[in-house]
């Protein structure tokens, strides 16, 4: 394994130092490219985002140092490095890039949007030539994973915020939120989180009420809405199927008699209340009402809570998904490497048999064909007996990466058969037929 | 040879039933995938043995078992219209077990009353039993539209981990009820008009009196409530519900009240 993966991330490092690693997304390609150029480096990309900045490379010899392509870049001091930077590699650095692409090293696990971030940032290395081949097939298969993992188990199902657990909600009562009306009575950041989440899933008509005017026509303006009188909202807010309320009322402002009216001039077309006041603002006798659903704020955050459980426990079965496949790259890769190997091997003892064989001719030619074919299973017969124990010992090799006596054995075989000057000979050749 | 097809049907319906019963245990995420393309492929097989059947006999219904299987068709017929439009299998929760027994009673049942009456070799006779037929069939679709509705306010209400079931949305389920009672009202109607004129043209008017004719209208009246109060006062949920099986329940005693019906022995 020649890969190696330095970063920091919302885990090692607090914000104020993740920022001074940030590289914006217009140098990426530029910075990527400078990376790629590093001594020992043969392939690079470079995710950035705001929880994390990573640098993934392939080294030509295993290790490189990427220190002083960070000191030139960055403006951060020894001891922070010290600090807050890990270092992956080999297979660490495998799975790490299967997690982060999964997003189980995300700040809220399952979350969607990483996976398109690793994307842009293999986009920006392909396009500055910094990905070619055994690097571009790592990122690739993260991809795949990523996926595997998004299908098989429920980690990015289910709403993990308060606005999203609403809008999840008013899904499950309207169907879809095209053309509904949303009613924001009060003001506060929540519910404006919850009305943008509304509008940003279809919600089409924003009414706004508050005792503050000004406070409501800020808020109108903020949403492209309309501002009603709060003296009158009884009189509208039947025409809201969401109502957001979060007032600084000690009083609940709607009761049941208020949903009874509502309920009759809907002909009973289902209501969603949001509550998000303290004290809440929905007395809790609307919500028995049929037809009316009533969330306070302590309902949608134990909904919450019940889904990060979710989510906790489908990103196990998300880890065992993505030990299984980071083993399942490694054994590929090593045997790709170990197959280039194997087929010189088996080239390099047939090409002195055939010579053999010719040397032999004159002396042969008085046999029977029926003779001659069988001089040419025996050769091959002994060729293929002496080639068993080398080539089974380089396949097990391959699957114990790790194993440094493995590497040995494959490294003595090479030198044994004198393969490592075939290998350069047939690379010579390749490069020269290719260009 | 039909009933072969009928019984590779009833297998196939059989996967339906399963997901039924593993929707209760909400365990039913792998077999909700394999539930509507086996029970469709079991519409082709159970229509394939209803042609022949129909074929070999000269009518579409020559015993209760062909009774049964043409309900329990126009059943998945529904089925299919709800899943080609809303792709959601859930009504099949409440449809498949009925459609399930009927099948099977009409697969595997021995000694079927047969219907002797040479009357029904009229097509208008196989019209109206078709009408009447996807009426019922429409009736119980808005009855499990109705059913599920109150699962899911009831989840929704109960602010449990259900809130967020794999149940449809309310409003898709509301749809569904609503739709099929709406498709439903002029088949039954023109079902029991063809009925009438039928009956009036062989009876006379004595027929107005017989049970089943009484049952059938109250049926129809009650089915008028469901609509008026749904359109006018959009009654859902629990009110909706409680008015759709009482409809339903005068249908169970309108296809029962052969036993007691003069007109509606075709058995002699």
């Amino acid at each position: 394994m020649t890969f190696a993966l330095w970063g920091v991330s919302h885990n090692s490092a607090p914000v104020e130092l993740r920022e001074r690693f940030a590289i914006p997304a217009q140098h990426l390609g530029e910075a990527t490219r400078a990376l790629a150029l590093e001594p020992g480096v043969e392939e690079a990309m470079i995710l950035s985002t705001c929880n994390r900045v990573e640098l993934l490379v392939r080294t030509r010899n295993g290790s490189a140092d990427l220190r002083p392509f960070m000191q030139q870049r960055f403006n951060v001091g020894e001891a922070d490095y010290q600090r807050c930077l890990y270092r992956h590699h080999g297979k660490d650095a495998v799975r790490h890039l299967f997690r982060v692409a999964a997003s189980l090293d995300s700040m809220v696990v399952g979350e969607p949007q990483i996976l398109g971030q690793v994307k842009q940032a293999y986009a920006a290395a392909r396009e500055v030539g910094a990905l070619h081949s055994d690097l571009d097939a790592l990122v690739t298969s993260a991809f795949n994973v990523a996926k595997r993992v998004r299908s098989e188990t429920a980690i990015g199902s289910s709403a993990v915020s308060v606005a999203s657990v609403a809008v999840e909600l008013a899904k499950k009562i309207f169907g879809s939120l095209e053309n509904k009306c949303v009613c924001l009575v009060g003001a506060g950041k929540m519910s404006e989180l919850a009305a943008r989440h509304l509008v940003a899933n279809g919600a089409a008509r924003i009414l706004v009420a508050n005792r503050t005017p000004e406070h409501a026509r800020r808020l109108a303006e903020a949403f492209n809405g309309e501002v009603i009188a709060f003296e009158s909202l009884y009189d509208h807010a039947s025409q809201a199927d969401v109502i957001i309320t979060s007032t600084g009322s000690s009083q609940p402002i709607f009761r049941r008699e208020h949903g009874e009216r509502f309920m009759d001039r809907r002909k009973n077309r289902p209501m969603f209340f949001i509550d998000i006041a303290v004290p809440r603002d929905a007395d809790p006798a609307l919500g028995k009402l049929d037809g009316i659903f009533v969330y306070d704020i302590d309902d949608l955050q134990s909904v919450v809570a019940t889904h990060v459980a979710d989510r906790r426990r489908e990103a196990e079965r998300a880890e065992a998904i993505i030990h299984a496949e980071v083993e399942k790259f490694v054994s590929r890769r090593s045997i790709e490497h170990a197959v280039p190997t194997i087929v010189s091997l088996q080239e390099h003892l047939e090409s002195i048999r055939r010579a053999e064989l010719e040397r032999m001719r004159g002396k042969l030619a008085s046999l029977t064909a029926e003779q001659q074919a069988a001089v040419d299973a025996l050769t091959r017969g002994i060729v293929n007996k002496v080639l068993h124990t080398p080539i089974s010992t380089l396949k097990t090799a391959a699957q114990q990466a790790d194993d440094p006596g493995a590497a040995a054995a494959v490294d003595l075989i090479k030198r044994i058969f004198n393969l490592e000057a075939d290998d350069a000979a047939a690379r010579k050749a390749k490069s020269a037929g290719s260009s | 040879m039909p009933v072969v097809w009928l019984r590779v049907a009833l297998g196939l319906y059989s996967i339906g039933l399963v997901y039924s019963v593993a929707a209760l245990g909400r365990r039913s995420r792998w077999i909700t995938r394999f539930t509507a393309p086996a029970v469709q492929l079991g519409m082709i097989f159970h229509f394939v043995s209803l042609a022949e059947f129909a074929h070999q006999q000269g009518s579409w219904v020559s015993s209760i078992h062909d009774l049964e299987s043409l309900l329990a068709f126009m059943l998945m017929f529904g089925f299919a219209l709800v899943f080609a439009r809303y792709r959601t299998v859930t009504p099949g929760m409440l449809i498949f077990p009925a459609v399930f027994l009927l099948t099977f009673a009409a697969a595997l049942g021995k000694n079927p009353i047969v219907f002797t009456s040479p009357m029904l070799r009229k097509p208008w006779i196989a019209v109206h039993i078709t009408l009447i037929l996807a009426g019922y069939a429409a009736l119980l679709f808005s009855l499990a539209a109705c059913v599920l509705y109150l699962l899911q306010e009831r989840g929704l209400k109960s602010k449990s981990r259900l809130a967020i079931s794999r149940l449809p949305a309310l409003d898709v389920i509301d749809q569904i009820g609503y739709r099929s009672l709406l498709l439903g009202f002029p088949i039954m109607t023109l079902g029991l008009l063809t009925g009438v004129v039928l009956a009036q043209s062989e009876f006379g008017a004595a027929f107005m009196r017989d049970p089943k004719i009484l049952l059938s209208l109250l049926m129809w009246a009650v089915y008028i409530v469901l609509l008026y109060t749904r359109w006018s006062a959009g009654w859902r949920g629990r009110r909706a519900a409680l008015l759709a099986s009482a409809a339903f329940v005068t249908a169970i005693a309108a296809w029962t009240a052969n036993n007691v019906s003069s007109i509606h022995r075709f058995t002699r």
